[in-house]
């Protein structure tokens, strides 16, 4: 079981707390009226799935209920950063052992 | 019957003062206090105590602890407190014990099964994957699933598990250490103690009954200059002195999980749970620690020859345990055939027991170092390059025909024989934490290689052997991790050993004389009797990865997890490919890697605390009037309101007939409210469902269409304005999952938009009043609503009061008729509906269930987003085209309705069937085809979603969905039942009032 840190309630918590909320920084488009079929097709089902740091989104859903961002490594379950939506996603020193 | 095997002193684990008599099998024995089941047998003289799993050869106890293969046993101690597959090594034994033994029929001594034995050149590896292939003289597989399956499992097998309901109470519990150290054995304990001198939170779980591991069986080694049992006993004082410390015997740890959380199991000692049940027998600890020791250990392997197998073939260390804990001789007259000085010990040990010692014949090609000098000292034989041959005595060992040098070949008569193949380095917990293993080519082991998580190996579980070395390593693993966790150490301690060299050696796998004779049985795994021969086969048969050859001979597997066998396993199947064994590689290592009982990973949650029960407030009022109740989700629904002598089926008719011709009174409580509140709820609402409502007046309501991005159809509910910024939203049941995709979007696509979302379910009471008579039945009740139809007309919302009761009262129909429904909070939902029901009655109307609400909404056509939508359903393939907004730029899913799948003509449509016969009810999920008889492999037209009996129409009705339906109306279709296609009519999905005038009143 993970544990997560919640940037709202600024505590870790058990995994259970939380839902986990797919793959985060796939924006929504602007205009979806003004994109094409394949680029639509591919933000609706298209995820980047990789072997290494992975950003997603968790909802702290017995918590605050507020969505967030964490940046995972999916080898080692190591939770790398964890921050509000919106912010960018941050860079991963060079030396932190991922 | 008398301890024969008892040694007349000795034994540092039990208390001769503390006599206790339990039974095996029936049969009253006598044992003492720290005994367990085992030592208590063998002191008893009882050396059969199992029967194999698949050959049902006779077993005896060949461990000491949790790797004990053959000594399962099952414990009873009254109704639903029986547990199976017990470890007799590990059951403590209480005065009154009732064990028995398994696998066996009738008794353990003449056990039918045996005949498997005799009949085991049929039954080699992977037999019932090839033999019992047919015949299939009805239908597929019919042979196997009828005959053999069920055979085989009667006669293979461990315990049988029981039958009733486990009485007993558990319980999970979080917690929290800066230290863990998993084992209290030297390296555990040295650890320990610097680990608390930093100050650190320090756990120490161990799974015996007592800490100590090899110090308490160990009475020729010094520590400090002070005998071991002494310098253990201090230090145990001391950890027990210390606050920040917590000693935790009879606690396993099965499982090293993610970001250092590794879960425990904690059991009661057996006595303390008769003296009071209440008390919770197992507890599992999900302890997240920032730093972890693993001291767990090393496990005796044994060697592999023929009938290896036999009662009285033990490993030297486990004899050397239960001398030293228990006081028990393993044997009288005793062989010990070794590839590892430490049989020496154990050797030295019996010896000076009094137990007469055969021969130490050793493997290797030379017995040197200080173990075997000592054994030579003591004037004991000592053979090497020794082979065993055969084994004599089938319920027990009576004698070995070995050759060694000096000597050559020979026959000694015994009846015990001690052997030892070295020492497995148990690293099961570090492989779960992901920490890759390395091959020690010199000491012939995986051990730790380079840690992934927040942990380190010390002692014999990192391959270091000696009791010095193994001291000292935990002591610098203890201050190593309070260091990690931000503690300062002290400095290193010194830990002096005398008596205790280091022992060395090891051999893996089978001698020659064994590979390759498939007429010897010599057991490699014994809890899944797994031969050489079988590993052989499985290796000749192609299977070449260990995973393959583990799960083709069932090898490792079981309550022992491989725990003997896998070393062994592995280089005999390295052996026949002429590979390295680190090319071979080792099975993966999963929790638990001891059994851990159901009961500890349920803890609490049973029953309605594992699956809570939501009732609403007219619940227990339904239930008075013999209500039928339904599950949807976890929400208890009344179905029907039977009444004297009525089936469901007469239940239902007359209540959708009342409803239709004079009034009907439903529980709608368990409906999602959402309160959307602020200064853009409406803008919000605008993006979330299909339909517009920027323009909706306050006081009116819509119907809501709410869809995933992808297009397709999730919820709908009715939206009331009540307020330019307030909104009233009703969801289906499952409303958590709607309020949770609101707000997915509002805090993160849409976070510019000034909007607080409430679930209000459990806030309000729902009330609906449905049918022609409805308006004079609530008419008394409410005050503040002119209800005349132009003043309140259809989809319109009001603050009102009703019975004097605050109220938001909604004029809405799901069955077609004139309709309201009353929101009340909850507190007041049983006397608002007592009062609402006695008009009812006045008005010769009825209370009635889901099962009429669905007949009623199915005669108009409304839909159940999940039954009638399946996630892959559009508005328009709904028929709801009409619900969309077509001016709104954008809503979630507008742009997937424009994609080609989702816009292609000949997509499944809504549309009604009737049968061609009236009186038949088609299957709901029956499949609908255009002939009578389709080509097997050809596609369905469609399914059938709501199929039922209408009273208002006098025939059966059904709703489908159907590919291209709206262009099929009339056509004659034909739907799948078990007994055949039957032919239907497509229809309107709309069998009742069509236009609507019953609404409109």
């Amino acid at each position: 079981m993970l544990l997560i840190p919640c940037p709202f309630c600024g505590v870790e918590r058990p995994e259970i707390e939380f839902r986990h909320a797919g793959e985060a920084h796939v924006a929504r488009p602007h205009d979806p009226s003004a994109v094409s079929d394949e680029a639509w097709t591919e933000y609706l089902y298209f995820r980047s799935n990789p072997k290494g740091v992975f950003a997603e989104r968790w909802r702290h859903v017995s918590g605050c209920g507020r969505f967030f961002n964490v940046l995972r490594d999916t080898v080692s379950d190591r939770i790398l950063a964890s921050y509000k939506p919106g912010a960018p996603r941050p860079e991963i020193p060079a030396g932190v052992r991922s | 019957m008398t301890q024969a095997h008892r040694a007349p002193a000795g034994g540092s684990a039990i208390d001769r003062a503390r006599p206790i008599s339990f039974t095996f099998d029936g049969v009253a024995y006598a044992g003492y206090e720290g005994d367990t089941l085992a030592s208590a047998l063998l002191a008893n003289g009882v050396r059969l105590v199992g029967r194999s799993y698949k050959y049902h050869r006779p077993r005896g106890i060949v461990a000491a602890g949790p790797e004990e293969p053959n000594a399962l046993v099952g414990v009873a101690r009254g109704p639903g407190r029986f547990t199976p597959n017990l470890r007799a090594t590990e059951v403590e034994l209480y005065d009154g014990l009732a064990a028995t033994s398994q696998n066996r029929w009738p008794t353990l001594r003449f056990d039918v099964g045996a005949i498997n034995n005799v009949l085991a050149p049929l039954i080699g590896a992977g037999f019932y994957y090839k033999t019992f292939m047919g015949p299939d003289w009805f239908g597929p597989n019919w042979a196997w699933k009828r005959l053999y399956e069920p055979f085989i499992r009667r006669a293979a097998g461990l315990g049988t598990a029981p039958r009733e309901p486990d009485p007993d109470r558990y319980h999970r519990t979080f917690d929290h250490c800066d230290v863990l150290i998993v084992g209290a054995g030297p390296a555990g304990l040295a650890a320990a103690r610097t680990a608390a001198e930093s100050g650190a939170d320090v756990v120490v779980c161990d799974e015996n009954p007592a800490p100590g591991g090899s110090l308490r069986a160990e009475p020729r080694a010094t520590i400090d200059g002070q005998p071991a049992s002494q310098w253990l006993a201090e230090t145990l004082d001391a950890l027990r002195a210390a606050p920040n410390v917590r000693l935790m015997p009879r606690t396993q740890a099965f499982g090293y999980y993610a970001q250092n959380l590794v879960a425990l199991s904690e059991r009661l000692a057996e006595p303390d749970l008769l003296a009071d049940p209440e008390r919770p027998r197992e507890r599992l600890w999900r302890m997240r620690a920032r730093e972890v020791v693993l001291a767990t250990g090393a496990i005796e392997r044994p060697l592999v020859f023929a009938d290896n197998d036999r009662p009285g073939i033990m490993l030297a260390g486990a004899a050397r345990r239960y001398l030293n804990l228990h006081g028990v001789k393993v044997g009288e007259r005793v062989v010990i055939v070794t590839a590892h000085d430490e049989a020496y010990r154990a050797t030295l040990d019996v010896h000076e027991a009094g137990v007469a010692v055969e021969l130490i014949a050793d493997l290797r090609d030379e017995a040197a170092g200080p173990l075997p000098e000592a054994a030579r000292a003591a004037g004991l034989r000592v053979a090497v390059k020794a082979a065993i041959h055969e084994v004599e005595g089938r319920a027990g060992i009576t004698a070995v025909r070995l050759s060694a040098h000096p000597g050559g070949m020979r026959r000694i008569a015994c009846d015990a024989l001690l052997v030892s193949g070295g020492w497995t380095p148990s690293v099961h917990l570090f492989s779960q934490s992901r920490g890759r293993l390395a091959f020690d080519e010199a000491a012939q082991v995986f051990r730790p290689g380079a840690s992934v998580q927040r942990e380190r190996s010390a002692g014999a579980c990192n391959a270091t052997f000696g009791l010095a070395d193994a001291l000292a390593e935990g002591d610098a693993a203890g201050g190593a991790a309070a260091e990690a966790a931000g503690f300062a150490a002290p400095g290193a301690r010194a830990y002096p050993v005398e008596g205790a060299p280091t022992a060395q050696g090891g051999a893996l796998g089978a001698p020659l004389h064994v590979l390759g004779d498939r007429r010897v049985k010599a057991f490699v795994d014994f809890q899944n009797d797994v031969c050489v021969k079988d590993v052989e086969l499985a290796v000749q048969e192609g299977l070449r990865s260990i995973e393959h050859v583990k799960r083709y001979t069932t090898t490792g597997m079981a309550t022992d997890q491989g725990k003997l066998s896998n070393m062994n396993a592995l280089a005999i199947a390295a052996a026949i490919q002429k590979k390295p064994i680190p090319e071979v590689g080792l099975t993966t290592f999963r929790p638990p890697c001891t059994p851990v009982t159901f009961g500890a990973f349920a803890g609490l949650a049973r029953d309605e605390l594992f699956d809570p029960i939501r009732k609403t407030p007219i619940h227990d009022w339904a239930a008075a009037r013999g209500a039928a109740f339904e599950d949807v989700s976890l929400w208890k629904r009344a179905w029907y309101f039977p009444r004297e002598g009525e089936s469901m089926r007469e239940a239902v008719a007359r209540e959708c007939r009342t409803t239709r011709a004079a009034v009907g009174l439903f529980d709608a409580s368990t409906l999602g409210e959402i309160e959307v509140v602020g200064r853009d709820a409406a803008v919000f609402l605008e993006r979330m469902y299909v339909n517009a409502f920027a323009r909706l007046p306050v006081g009116r309501c819509r119907y809501g269409l709410m869809l995933t991005e992808t297009g397709f159809v999730m919820d709908d509910g009715v939206v009331a304005r009540l307020a330019a910024d307030r909104f009233h939203v009703t969801a289906t049941t499952g409303a958590a999952r709607v309020l949770a995709h609101m707000e997915d979007y509002l805090q993160t696509e849409f976070a510019d938009l000034e909007v607080w979302l409430t679930s209000t379910t459990e806030h309000w009471a729902t009330i609906a009043v449905q049918g022609p008579k409805a308006r004079e039945t609530i008419a008394p009740l409410v005050d503040g609503v002119d209800l005349a139809g132009d003043a309140f007309p259809h989809m319109s919302v009001r603050d009102a009061s009703v019975c004097g009761v605050p109220a938001r009262l909604m004029r809405v129909s799901f069955t077609g008729e004139l309709g309201y429904e009353i929101n009340v909070g909850s507190a007041y939902g049983l006397d608002v509906w007592k009062a609402v029901f006695a008009e009812v009655e006045k008005h010769g109307g009825c209370a009635y269930g889901t099962e009429a609400t669905h007949v009623l909404r199915a005669e108009k056509g409304y839909v159940i987003v999940g039954q009638e939508t399946d996630g892959t359903v559009t508005p328009s393939d709904l028929g709801l085209d009409w619900a969309i907004g077509k001016a709104k730029a954008d809503f979630v899913g507008k742009r997937s309705l424009m994609l080609p799948e989702l816009a292609r003509e000949g997509r499944k449509q809504l549309v009604g069937l009737m049968t061609e016969d009236p009186t038949f009810v088609l299957e709901e999920g029956a499949q609908v085809t255009a002939s009578a008889a389709p080509l097997v492999g050809s596609p369905a037209l469609g399914h059938v979603t709501s199929s039922y009996r209408s009273p208002a129409l006098g025939r059966s009705i059904a709703l489908a969905l159907i590919a291209g339906g709206r262009a099929r109306m009339g056509a004659r279709v034909h739907v799948s039942t078990p007994d055949g296609a039957v032919p239907a009519t497509v229809a309107r999905p709309c069998f009742y009032d069509s236009e609507g005038a019953r609404l409109h009143v």
